[in-house]
């Protein structure tokens, strides 16, 4: 198994597929401690359904998909984030609206317009993202590699700032953090994140990399800098063992890591209880 | 010069008043006590002394002394709160993030003044441990040492004993004190009419409009504690 292995990472789109994959869900499982906490774990999935319908329309108009997917998926993702505040539509409902709306009107497109002769085919790699993770390009690994390490500089920089919002976005604002600008930085760079990580999982299983790292760490670890930590280890881990033996036994990569992240979210759970119990 | 001024002010939603015609002054090392019913217009004050709400008519004026990111305020718990994975020691030092600027790391300074305030509100063994892990009290206690850092005039807390046991009440009732009388100045929030009256020099009680301010001992000569007390008015 380790010769095939081996035999297989010799070539070079499986070397491409690693680096993306590894950097899109360690970017993931950071803001998805965040986005898990302020109880927007509902986003990841609301701003992938936005983004499969803005690659519709990109699609239809023959447009670069990057370059209406992430501008849209921004927009998004800010007014969802910032809903919450103003409280008319409450924050659950409008991602469920945005989120199915968007889908439904991508798939419409696709069908109405058709650009390619197997539809079902392309929606079902959008949705899923099957293979297109391993026929990346040079371009899109150095695309991934600049927007990963911005992601995680924010994420270095803002950190305390970061934590300050998430526990308690009354005392921040109070004591003269701007709640605002750090919100809509989050829903930004949330944005970012999903549009990547479509790439590896498909639209669907995007929510899977940024709650599961989250929820599997917070089952073990006690402080925000360990659950953080922790969540990124995971997720790194998680994503390689996905990716591998997705490669060698030949199954769909973003349900395989999913699968991974769910069965580590098990024995961490199982690991939480053992430890509570022995300390009570 | 009064820290605090407050001139006319009417507070609402959407243009329509809540409260109109408050008029009281908070001076230095004072401890005022706002009480009233639900729905009276103490937490809408609140927000508008933290400058979280913009005021329909009135003024707030605040001594040049004070600067408003220099407020220590205590919330009270959020939903997501109860179950944050978050250890002490973070969650104090975060108070002290309004001294940051744009700066993205804690100062040495900032992080002992941070172990100073645990040490004060009897913490310190807590440090590490998990904020979902304490029990109501102890959690307060954590949130006003990270309220003491955000500031060095102001305390303003929002019914800090809410959903507290009698001793723990008790207890933190005294803490109050004991940082009010170490010069720094208190606004609460509160139900607790009795202990209201038993800790704060002045009171303010609103119902819609300013029923009463003035110093505790002219309160519990006033008719409206007296209604107050005797009906049982007293919603806790």
């Amino acid at each position: 198994m380790i010769q095939t292995l081996s035999h297989y990472l010799s070539f070079t789109f499986v070397q491409y597929a690693l680096i993306a994959g590894l950097l899109i869900s360690l970017c993931a499982s950071l803001l998805g401690v965040t986005l898990v906490l302020k109880r927007y774990s509902m986003i990841g999935d609301g701003l992938s359904h936005v983004a499969f319908g803005a690659m519709s329309v990109a699609a239809v108009c023959s447009l670069a998909p990057m370059a209406v997917t992430l501008p849209v998926t921004i927009i998004a993702a800010v007014i969802l984030l910032g809903v919450n505040s103003n409280g008319k539509i409450k924050g659950d409902a409008a991602i469920a609206m945005i989120s199915v709306g968007a889908l439904a009107i991508g798939y419409l497109l696709m069908n109405v317009f058709t650009v390619s002769t197997n539809i079902s085919g392309d929606v079902c790699t959008t949705l899923f993202g099957s293979t297109s993770i391993l026929t990346l390009t040079k371009s899109d690994i150095v695309l991934c590699c600049v927007l990963a390490a911005v992601v995680i500089l924010v994420y270095i920089l803002f950190y305390h700032k970061i934590f300050a919002v998430t526990f308690d976005e009354g005392f921040a604002g109070a004591t003269g953090t701007n709640t605002k600008l750090y919100n809509n930085l989050i829903a930004v760079v949330t944005a970012v994140v999903i549009v990547l990580a479509m790439n590896l999982v498909g639209a669907l299983l995007v929510s899977a990399l940024i709650i599961f790292p989250a929820l599997t760490a917070m089952r073990v670890f006690k402080s925000f800098f360990s659950v953080i930590i922790g969540a990124a280890v995971i997720s790194v881990a998680c994503t390689l063992i996905g990716l591998l033996s997705a490669i060698v036994f030949g199954t769909p990569v973003g349900s395989t890591i999913v699968v991974t992240d769910i069965v580590v979210f098990f024995i961490f759970s199982v690991i939480g209880k053992i430890s509570g119990r022995a300390r009570a | 010069m009064a820290l605090i001024e407050c001139k006319d002010v009417s507070l609402g939603y959407e243009g329509k008043p809540i409260v109109t015609g408050l008029n009281f002054e908070v001076s230095e090392g004072d401890y005022l006590c706002i009480i009233g019913e639900n729905g009276s217009g103490k937490s809408t004050l609140m927000k508008a002394l933290l400058g979280q709400k913009s005021i329909l008519s009135g003024k707030i004026t605040f001594d040049k002394s004070l600067d408003r990111k220099e407020i220590g305020y205590l919330p009270q718990q959020t939903v997501v709160q109860k179950d944050f994975p978050a250890c002490v020691r973070e969650i104090v030092l975060s108070g002290c993030l309004n001294g940051c600027g744009l700066r993205p790391f804690y100062s040495a300074a900032q992080k002992r003044l941070a172990e100073d305030n645990m040490k004060k509100l009897g913490i310190s063994d807590l440090a590490d441990k998990c904020y979902r892990e304490l029990s109501g009290g102890q959690q307060q206690r954590v949130l006003l040492a990270r309220a003491l850092c955000a500031t060095k005039k102001l305390l303003i807390l929002d019914e800090p004993v809410a959903g507290l046991d009698p001793v723990v009440t008790r207890s933190l009732y005294a803490l109050i004190k004991e940082i009010n009388e170490n010069g720094i100045t208190v606004i609460m929030v509160s139900h607790d009419m009795k202990a209201s009256v038993e800790y704060a020099s002045h009171i303010l009680h609103i119902g819609h409009t300013p029923l009463f301010f003035g110093k505790k001992s002219e309160y519990a000569e006033s008719d409206i504690s007296e209604l107050f007390t005797v009906s049982g008015g007293d919603s806790q």
